[in-house]
């Protein structure tokens, strides 16, 4: 099947800054992809490329098939975006907002979609309001509202979460992984790895611009952070038979030590065992994407 | 087609939301300049004959109008949408280069020509009353005066990056070009080295061409200000289009 986003071998400076040396990155349709990275590792700048907003210097982004260059008109109408900034006009009312950019869509009589947005996003209160009359977190999103209006097979959001309290935040995600369970490929960057980890299917991962990482979630957690086991024990030393499994080097009575899988866990308890010391508090650790993200990006 | 409308309909709300600023305020300019100018040169100076001076000023002042607030329409709009950034909304979805600069372009000349109306109506309502020798050649020159200036306007909005940008082009080029145009008197009593620069000016042809619609009478041939007005616009246009077209500070 066509890929929902392809790029490939796209280049971007900006005067000195190598924003992205180069990247080559395909996005299946129906994929929840997280495009995470420390500020400035050019995920804005990626997703400014793919939306059209600014120009590569070498290489091709094509969304649903479509040249974001030459064919525009059609990679546009195949997607919606979510800016980083908190942008608005402040001459126009939400709902004049979405009229508007659902016109320039060019569509007429989308009014029962927008009020199923409104809904959805909690904004039919909101409807008549101002946009200078709304706090950061509703004009985030009506901003998602925007993105929204002309129903785009591929949508990209650039931290639709910063600056919006937990509720919100959760409604929103309840409502972005519906889109995706209904077929829309959703593509985000985000600062709350958690969220990335409970919801994406994949994750890629930028540092100064480059994909240093880019597997399935599962996949990253298990090749990067395994389940570890916090081991306490009554005095002494680990029995020389466990030290290969040191994750860190133990202190007098706790020890770290990283396991393939549960199975793994039975036989370090035998061993355990075996050693006749009283075992005072133990714990299995589940594998965390923050680590995993912390790791990659120190290059280990 | 659509999106070419909706962004044409924003524009005009953008303006007509604040019309006190951006229709009456500029009419009402227009009637004080009539009011001291003709007021302090009254029975002094006779341009054409049997035309009063008031009367003589009227169309000048209304091309002025004409010309400025065109310019002051795109040129904001698209300078502000730039600095709030609010410019993603109209460069996100598929409006063609085409649509995009017609729909800032037509806005232009709507509330250019409302304006222009206004002072051409107000003026001549309570001061004199103004012949329209050649209806035809008013709209036209009205037209392509306001869509000239319209499509600069959107060439200063896409270079600037700052109000103040505007600003200077609006003070020293604008207004300088606007001021030596004979919106104030005809070239033909001029010295002839200053009637040959004012020559240079396009916008001379616009305001000489405008006024030839209402009196008949004209410094240079009707048809030479039609080529040179619609020369100057299509250059510009194209100028315009390029920038859209590349992405020039818009899509960097
Ligand atoms: N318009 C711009 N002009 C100059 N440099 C820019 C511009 N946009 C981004 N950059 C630079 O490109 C790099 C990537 O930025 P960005 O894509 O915003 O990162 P991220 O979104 O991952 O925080 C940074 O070094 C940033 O300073
Ligand atoms: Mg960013």
């Amino acid at each position: 099947m066509l890929p929902a986003i392809e790029i490939h071998n796209l280049s971007k400076a900006y005067g000195a800054v190598q924003a992205l040396p180069t990247i080559d990155l395909d996005i299946p349709q129906g994929e929840f992809f997280a495009l995470l990275g420390p500020n400035g590792a050019g995920k804005t700048t990626l997703i400014s490329l793919i939306a059209g907003l600014s120009k590569a210097d070498a290489g091709y982004v094509r969304v649903m098939g479509h040249d974001v260059i030459r064919d525009y008109r059609q990679s546009r109408r195949a997607l919606g975006v979510v800016p980083q900034e908190l942008v608005f006009d402040p001459f126009f009312s939400v709902i004049e907002t979405l009229r508007l950019q659902s016109g320039y869509y060019g569509l007429r009589r989308n009014q029962q979609w927008i009020d199923e947005i409104l809904h959805n996003l909690d904004l039919t209160s909101k409807a008549d309001a101002n946009m200078r009359a709304l706090s950061g977190g509703m004009k985030r999103r009506v901003l998602v509202a925007q993105a929204l209006v002309h129903k785009p097979p591929v949508i990209i959001l650039d931290e639709p979460t910063a600056g919006v309290d937990v509720d919100l935040r959760q409604g929103l995600w309840e409502f972005i992984h519906k889109l995706n369970s209904d077929g829309h490929t959703i593509v985000l960057t985000t600062h709350y790895l958690e969220e990335a980890e409970t919801l994406c299917t994949r994750i890629g991962m930028l540092k100064q611009g480059r994909m240093v990482a880019l597997d399935s979630t599962d996949n990253l957690l298990k090749r990067f952070s395994g389940l570890k086991m916090r081991v306490r024990m009554v005095g002494g030393a680990p029995p020389e038979s466990l030290r290969p499994l040191l994750a860190a080097p133990a202190t007098t009575d706790e020890w770290v030590l990283a396991l393939r899988d549960y199975a793994h866990a039975e036989q370090v308890l035998a061993e355990l065992r075996k050693s006749e010391r009283e075992i005072a508090g133990m714990e299995l650790t589940q594998p965390d994407l923050e680590e995993v993200f912390v790791s990659i990006m120190r290059g280990e | 087609m659509r999106g070419f409308l909706t962004l044409f309909y924003k524009e005009l709300l953008r303006f007509w939301k604040v019309g006190f600023q951006t229709v009456a305020a500029p009419i009402l300019t227009a009637i004080l300049y009539l009011l001291i100018f003709s007021h302090v040169l009254e029975g002094r100076v006779q341009v054409y004959p049997g035309v009063s001076y008031g009367a003589f000023l009227i169309p000048g002042l209304a091309m002025m109008s004409i010309l400025q607030n065109a310019f002051a329409n795109s040129s904001s709009s698209i300078a502000q949408s730039k600095i709030t950034g609010n410019i993603v909304f109209i460069l996100l979805p598929p409006l063609s280069h085409f649509e995009f600069y017609l729909a800032y372009v037509l806005a232009s000349c709507v509330r250019a020509l409302a304006v222009g109306t206004g002072v051409v109506l107000a003026t001549s309502l309570l001061f004199v009353s103004l012949p329209l020798e050649q209806p035809v050649w008013i709209v036209v020159f009205a037209v392509l005066g306001a869509a000239m200036l319209g499509t600069l306007g959107m060439v200063a909005g896409i270079w600037a990056e700052k109000f103040d940008q505007i600003a200077a082009f609006q003070n020293f080029i604008i207004i300088p070009l606007t001021f030596l145009s004979g919106v104030f008197y005809s070239i033909r009593p001029l010295p002839e080295f200053w009637q040959n620069v004012s020559k240079l000016n396009p916008f001379f042809y616009m305001i000489d061409g405008f006024r030839f619609g209402f009196f008949g009478i004209s410094d240079v041939s009707p048809y030479l200000s039609l080529a040179i007005v619609g020369s100057a616009l299509l250059a510009l246009s194209c100028a315009a289009l390029l920038m859209i077209t590349r992405g020039y500070k818009l899509r960097a």
